[in-house]
């Protein structure tokens, strides 16, 4: 019944941005993030939009699948447009009744809202060639300055990646306990809301408490092999960089000199 | 009430790059009273059989008549039909939600559309049947032990007053005592109610001791479909697919080989026990 599930959105491929080290990833998409913030130049923007080319085109991964997370925010995108061409005052440019199209107006739609496109093809480009399991222990790895202030990091990563690895075993439980209870004569689908709500009884005691059983168990397994939280445990894989992975930062490093060039020194026409 | 299986195939996956035969052109009749073992090794199919028999997955093709009737085709009462083919999951003690044993047990009849008085009596007798004592009926399922959840959790199938039986591994973590006691019981309601009862189980003693006729599937294709004696006699093809015959067949089949004249027929120890006491009688 529910036997496919794509965990996260991770895109099965075999290129140098899948075997990447998870913590370039994630540094790299999080100062390309801060460095979409720093110019509003049109110079910058291309710069910008070059860089996610070359990265979208090193991925492998088909571009619909990467496009495929604009949709969420397609809503907001349009929202942006809308409100920054027609509520920033300025030179007018077009007046359709009431409304007017500012020179100024246009010119904030457009950066913003390419803005928020590379923003998100940008972190979409990391999890879909991140698996999930990856991506937390590059965060733990990248968060381990933060012990300094006494945050949990490594049990915060653990936490996350217990639940992910109990994600496909929960969805399996509940295809199980459903089948029982339709076995049972069990009626999910008619009624109304109320009673379907009510029909769902049946389903989420047990898996409630095969969550929990399965805890406990876990729980019991991870304390007989001694698991003492993250003080002085190695890793079987530990995370190790490559030429690879110097190779993206000096490539980032070259984007962000660009930019800065580009944002101080060549002057605005727009 | 028959029920037939004509050229079932399912798949897994179906229309991805993972796509598993996990039954290919399966056919059988199942008749009323029988006692039907399914045996077979992980991932062989069985489990996806049984859950085609009461229409919880529909085959991709082929058909599975009940009563005479197709249930694949559109509009067929399903949850009818679950009533007439109960089956009992792997670890059904799973299932339980309820605050009472009798108020899970009630769930399956209340289902089927009975009153609460019926649904009652229904579950009343199911738990009877399967040797639940009234002492345990208001208490939580919870608290009961392995094997008490378990008789609970068969009960609630019972009590729909199904008239095919099909048990998924039921005896699966029990200890000797408890297995035995749940085959026996099983045994009865066959004899008594004549409800049709299908065993799905890994144990060949199990099967030997209890079933008339075995099907063995592998790989997604029924193998054998006939009495036990029979498909016990080919326990060199059974073994290349990871079965066994019942211990017992080894031994009667080694005293052979020393030679004592006794027939490697055997498949149960009463069986056995006879074979090696006419054995001796006729030497002696």
């Amino acid at each position: 019944m529910i036997r496919e599930i794509t965990l996260g959105q991770y895109y099965q491929a075999d290129s140098v941005v899948h075997r990447m080290d998870p913590r370039t990833k994630l540094i790299l998409t999080f100062g390309y993030i801060v460095s979409l913030f720093l110019f509003t130049n049109v110079y910058v923007y291309v710069c910008a939009a070059v860089f996610l080319l070359v990265a979208v085109k090193a991925c492998k991964v088909p571009f619909r699948f990467i496009v495929r997370g604009l949709r969420t925010v397609m809503v907001l995108l349009f929202v942006t447009v809308f409100f920054n061409m027609f509520l920033i005052k300025g030179e007018p440019l077009l007046t359709v009744y009431r409304f007017t199209v500012t020179r100024e107006g246009l010119r904030m739609a457009v950066f913003t809202s390419s803005r928020l496109v590379m923003l998100i093809l940008g972190s979409s480009i990391m999890t879909l060639t991140t698996t999930p399991n990856n991506l937390t222990d590059g965060l733990e790895s990248v968060l381990k300055p933060l012990k300094l202030f006494k945050a949990p990091v490594h049990e915060m990563a653990m936490m996350m990646s217990i639940a992910l690895r109990f994600i496909p075993i929960l969805m399996e439980e509940t295809d199980k306990i459903m089948k029982a209870q339709l076995a049972r004569g069990a009626d999910f689908e008619s009624g109304n809301l109320i009673k379907k709500a009510k029909s769902l009884v049946p389903i989420l005691v047990p898996l409630f408490i095969s969550a929990f059983r399965r805890a406990n168990d876990l729980g019991m397994a991870m304390e007989a092999r001694c698991y003492r939280g993250g003080e002085g445990r190695t890793k079987m894989k530990p995370l190790k960089y490559a030429a690879r992975d110097y190779a993206a930062y000096i490539y980032f490093v070259i984007y962000i000199l660009l930019i800065v060039v580009a944002g101080n020194w060549i002057p605005k026409f727009w | 009430m028959k029920l037939i299986a004509d050229h079932v195939t399912y798949q897994y996956n179906k229309g991805t790059e993972q796509e598993i035969y996990a039954l290919k052109d399966v056919n059988f009749v199942i008749r009323p009273g029988e006692f039907i073992g399914l045996i077979g090794h992980t991932g062989s199919g069985k489990s996806t059989l049984v859950q085609h028999l009461n229409g919880l997955l529909m085959p991709d093709a082929g058909t599975i008549y009940f009563d005479g009737e197709d249930i694949t085709e559109k509009g067929y009462d399903k949850k009818k039909l679950r009533s007439k083919v109960g089956l009992v999951f792997q670890y059904p003690e799973h299932q339980l939600f309820e605050e009472t044993v009798f108020a899970d047990v009630c769930f399956g009849p209340k289902n089927m559309g009975l009153s609460r008085k019926e649904a009652e009596l229904k579950a009343y007798e199911a738990l009877k049947k399967v040797g639940v004592e009234e002492i345990y009926f208001d208490q939580s399922p919870f608290d009961l032990s392995g094997g008490q959840k378990r008789r609970v959790a068969i009960a609630g199938v019972l009590a729909m007053q199904p008239e095919i039986l099909v048990l998924d591994e039921p005896t699966a973590g029990l200890d000797p005592k408890g297995r035995k006691e749940l085959l026996e019981r099983i045994r009865k309601l066959r004899e008594k109610d004549g409800i049709t009862v299908i065993l799905v189980s890994h144990s060949m003693e199990d099967v030997a001791e209890y079933v008339d006729r075995i099907m063995v599937m592998n790989e997604g294709r029924l193998l054998y479909d006939a009495p036990t004696k029979e498909v016990f006699s080919h326990y060199k093809e059974l073994e290349e697919i990871g079965l066994m015959a019942p211990q017992v067949t080894y031994v009667m089949r080694d005293l052979e080989e020393a030679g004592l004249p006794v027939s490697t027929e055997a498949t149960t120890l009463t069986q056995a026990r006879d074979e090696i006491l006419k054995a001796f009688g006729r030497k002696m």
